[in-house]
């Protein structure tokens, strides 16, 4: 077992002296034969028709109240329909995230509650059932207005990640100063919306459950399900090796709990997926936010003051506070800093992470505002961001592990083009389209979680790799191959790697950007053993040791790796833990977004015509897919910029555009041609293997270069996002 | 009844109320071809119907009587790709994967109507139409990629198109 916790550097790993050529390579996905062909197969398609059992989720039509009955028997006498479960004590209200949601369908606490499942031996079936169950519910008002109810929110949670800071004093800092900012942004509720919804299938064997589904994180999804069921966590293998799409919103569903509940009370296996319409209000969405952001500067342009205060909202459970200032704790330098939020309970599911907890928000309204004060300092927005650049963390005065903003902005200024835009917006015209350039800074910070793997070098020269660790379109199987295919001196072809299955050992999971970073890091070191083992049979050191095509080579021996391994497999574990090194250094990502839009001068409406992502995000472990999830991210900050926005009817507490017809996510339209350029640093403080998160980073800022973007290209500023052609037309001068 | 899909012939008898989306995947075992929304809205069920694009989640089984249907595990295989299945490998149009065989069999269906000379919102003539980068984005626009692969799509797809990108 090589075990390494991060309290200092890893003092270098077999994998940084490999030759083989494949780390970093821009390699195409290992999987993408399966998924191109339609093989790969997903958490539903497990099981079909005559195999399996069908549940169709049954919820209520109320936001607020007391069930006071549950009518099942218009939907029993149906055909085909095998049960109508509503009386199981285990019903989850709605999708957990790290511990069990809330259980009992008495009460309904949030629109289109779970209440129950209807079974049939088809989908059709199960659908007509479910929804000939009558739920009758003692309706009661509801709290569905965040600002409304600020009299009555509290602050962060006591688990939370971020709990208020205040340095200095603000309000007098503001007062004093030369040039202020002192505005209110507002961003709306937002959905995952990944395109596979979430299904499970589950199938029991005596009192072991077998369950096929679509989630992200298999060592936290295991003890939430098995407690939510009342049965022993080793009771429960969980299988998740493709899932479709996740971010952050596939920890454990309904369907996964009332697939089980069914499945035992029938002895059958029993599949259930949400329907797209219930995902909106069953699955935690990302919070609306108000944020006001206060900036206090000199006349020449450096920051005296930066403060973030945001109220939320959050669903009865609570839990979960939406970190909305985190990247801005420790962006720019400022004497006087205030970070503070206030959480509201509404009567609505519970919100929960998407993509980015905080920076993808938070980023919105604080590089809006550093647009704001660039342009009230006549400054240009590049250099009033350099400018306020600190050397050490603003906040704890800990040194950076890595900081690329600076070389972000400045290569991004000239890939793209910066020294052409005009200061004064409203300055270029092409027909009816008015065009203009925004910049953002991107910021997110950097996680390590513990995570294991196995990895097995075979008596025919093939590796195995084993981990629960998922791949959410990440890349986690090509680039889980082409750090072991570096360390041992492997070509791609001859490395298995086996994901999502909880009876392997556990990985980091997906999440938070700590997937490549954690289960690579525990790959890399169980080779370090293996090749240890090598070495010792070749009786070498390992540094004098070179492994490349299947083979050692030290001293004048060029040995086959089957040769040495002989008839035993040779088998080691790698184990990383977070350590000290988490605190003794600042650690985030960092890039700088660009963007160029057009704002028709008639509609007001806006069409991002390029954009530019460079980061800086440790070691790119494979450019390809890094560049894929780098313009996933950008594409997500285009959506947030001028679409993205559950629209919630006030009256009744439920989103109104809840399916993707009226829940606009950006579409092949909406989306110019990307360019991503990455500043390679090595970041050998954040983990052994020295790479960042990346597909958090990307999202970060995105929407604040289109929407900074807007105001250069046609003088409106809008400050409640999304930008849609309406807000900016009324800003727009008369024709 | 009977169809033929992928170019055999299936006797089925579907329930009426089955969408040939769920008779593909849970009759037949084709889970190749996604469900997304069930509702039209994505593109995920994306199959070509006698050589047309079709959201299979918004057709009934039962009006395919006689119909000739293509899915994605008709048009190549893991060992047998198509040209598009190719290339969306080459350019990574793709993360999850999920919308991907709708994609596929939707660019299928979409270079067919191009080169029939079916103008679209974006064409400048409406009598002759040059594929390029704002024609495929355009006419793509009905598949839905959450991980928003888009820009690697529109380059694999114009590559086996022979088309200008930008
Ligand atoms: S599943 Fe048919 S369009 Fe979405
Ligand atoms: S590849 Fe994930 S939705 Fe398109």
């Amino acid at each position: 077992m090589s075990d390494f916790t991060m309290n200092a550097d890893h003092p270098g790993l077999a994998m940084d002296r490999g030759v083989q050529g494949v780390l970093g390579a821009g390699l195409d996905r290992s999987e993408g034969a399966l998924k191109v062909s339609g093989t790969a197969r997903y958490g539903y398609e497990h099981l079909v028709e005559g195999e399996v059992a069908y549940g169709y989720l049954i919820t209520a039509p109320a936001a607020k109240g007391k069930v006071t009955g549950i009518d099942t028997d218009a939907a029993r006498a149906l055909p085909d329909v095998l049960d109508i479960i509503v009386d199981d004590p285990r019903i989850p209200r709605q999708a957990a995230a790290f511990g069990p949601a809330h259980a009992g369908n008495d009460e309904i606490d949030h629109w289109d509650q779970v209440v129950g499942v209807a079974v049939a031996t088809s989908f059709e079936a199960a659908r007509a059932a479910a929804k000939a169950v009558r739920v009758h519910v003692a309706i009661e008002p509801g709290h569905f207005d965040t600002m409304a109810d600020i009299d009555k929110a509290s602050g962060p949670p006591k688990d939370s990640r971020l709990q208020d800071i205040a340095k200095g004093d603000i309000d007098a800092a503001m007062a004093q100063a030369a040039v202020t900012i002192d505005q209110v942004y507002t961003t709306p509720n937002h959905v995952h919306a990944a395109m596979e919804p979430h299904a499970s299938v589950a199938i029991w064997e005596g009192d072991s459950l077998t369950l096929h589904s679509s989630l992200q994180i298999l060592k936290v999804a295991r003890p939430v399900l098995a407690k939510a069921l009342g049965i022993a966590d080793d009771k429960v293998r969980i299988l998740s090796p493709y899932i479709g799409g996740g971010f952050g919103g596939k920890m454990l569903g309904p369907d996964a709990v009332l697939a089980a509940i069914a499945a035992q009370k029938l002895g059958r296996p029993v599949k259930i997926a949400m329907a797209r319409r219930q995902l909106f209000h069953n699955v935690y969405r990302r919070t609306d936010t108000n944020q006001r952001i206060r900036l206090a500067a000199t006349e020449d342009g450096k920051l005296l003051a930066v403060g973030h205060d945001s109220v939320v909202s959050q669903g009865p459970d609570g839990g979960f506070m939406e970190p909305v200032a985190l990247g801005s704790i420790s962006l720019y330098d400022a004497p006087v800093r205030h970070f503070s939020h206030k959480v509201v309970t509404l009567d609505m599911v519970m919100a929960g992470a998407v993509r980015a907890p905080g920076e993808a928000v938070g980023t919105l309204a604080l590089e809006t505002a550093m647009d704001e004060m660039a342009e009230a300092l006549g400054r240009d927005p590049i250099d009033f961001r350099k400018l306020n650049e600190p050397k050490v963390d603003p906040m704890t005065g800990a040194p950076f592990s890595t900081r690329g903003l600076v070389a972000c902005l400045d290569r991004g200024a000239e890939a793209f083009g910066w020294a052409k835009r005009s200061a004064q917006p409203g300055q270029v015209r092409e027909g009816e389209w008015l065009i203009g350039m925004g910049v953002s800074a991107a910021v997110r910070i950097n996680l390590l979680v513990d995570s294991e793997a196995r990895v097995t070098l075979s008596p025919d020269g093939r590796a195995r790799i084993e981990t629960d660790m998922t791949d959410i379109g990440t890349g986690s199987y090509t680039i889980l191959a082409q750090i072991a295919g570096e360390a041992l001196g492997l070509p791609m072809e001859r490395i298995d790697v086996i994901l999502g299955d909880t009876d392997l050992p556990p990985g980091a999971g997906s999440g938070g950007s700590f997937g490549a970073a954690s289960a690579g890091s525990s790959v890399a070191l169980a080779c370090e053993d293996i090749v240890a083992t090598l070495a010792e049979r070749m009786g070498a050191k390992a540094q004098d040791m070179t492994l490349k095509d299947g083979h050692a080579v030290a001293g004048n021996r060029r040995v086959p790796l089957a040769e040495l391994v002989g008839d035993a497999p040779l088998v080691a574990m790698g184990k990383i833990s977070q350590g000290s090194n988490a605190r003794t250094f600042s650690q985030a990502a960092h890039g700088a977004q660009f963007a160029e839009v057009a704002v028709n001068a008639v509609t007001g409406e806006a069409r991002v015509r390029r954009m530019l992502g460079v980061f800086e995000a440790g070691r790119i472990l494979n450019a390809k897919l890094a560049r894929s999830q780098a313009i996933g991210g950008m594409i997500w900050g285009i959506g947030y910029a001028l679409m993205e926005e559950a629209v919630l009817d006030q009256r009744h507490g439920q989103f109104v555009n809840q399916d993707l017809g009226e829940y606009h996510v950006p579409s092949h339209a909406d989306v110019p041609p990307l360019d991503v350029l990455f500043l390679e640093e090595i970041d050998t403080h954040a983990n052994p293997i020295g790479v960042k998160g990346l597909g958090e980073l990307s999202i970060s800022g995105a929407g604040a270069a289109v929407t900074n973007a807007i105001y250069n290209a046609c003088g409106v500023r809008v400050r409640d996002f999304p930008l849609t052609l309406d807000k900016i037309l009324a800003g727009l001068p008369e024709m | 009844m009977h169809f033929t899909i992928n170019g055999a012939t299936h006797a089925v008898e579907p329930d009426i109320r089955a969408s040939l989306l769920d008779v593909l995947r849970e009759h037949l075992g084709l889970t190749g071809t996604k469900k997304g929304c069930d509702h039209g809205q994505c593109g995920a069920c994306t199959v070509l119907v006698n050589g047309r694009r079709i959201n299979a989640c918004l057709t009934l089984a039962v009006m395919h009587q006689d119909d000739d249907i293509l899915t994605i595990e008709g048009l190549g295989s893991a060992e047998h790709l198509h040209p598009l299945q190719a290339a969306f490998i080459k350019h990574d149009g793709y993360q999850c994967g999920y919308c991907t065989p709708g994609q596929i069999c939707s660019a299928v269906g979409m270079l067919d109507e191009v080169a029939k000379g079916w103008p679209s919102h974006v064409s400048a003539d409406l009598e002759t139409v040059t594929l390029d980068g704002a024609e495929i984005s355009e006419r793509m626009s009905g598949n839905l990629c959450r991980c928003s692969a888009y820009p690697n799509i529109v380059d694999a797809i114009a590559e086996v198109a022979g088309a200008e990108r930008a």
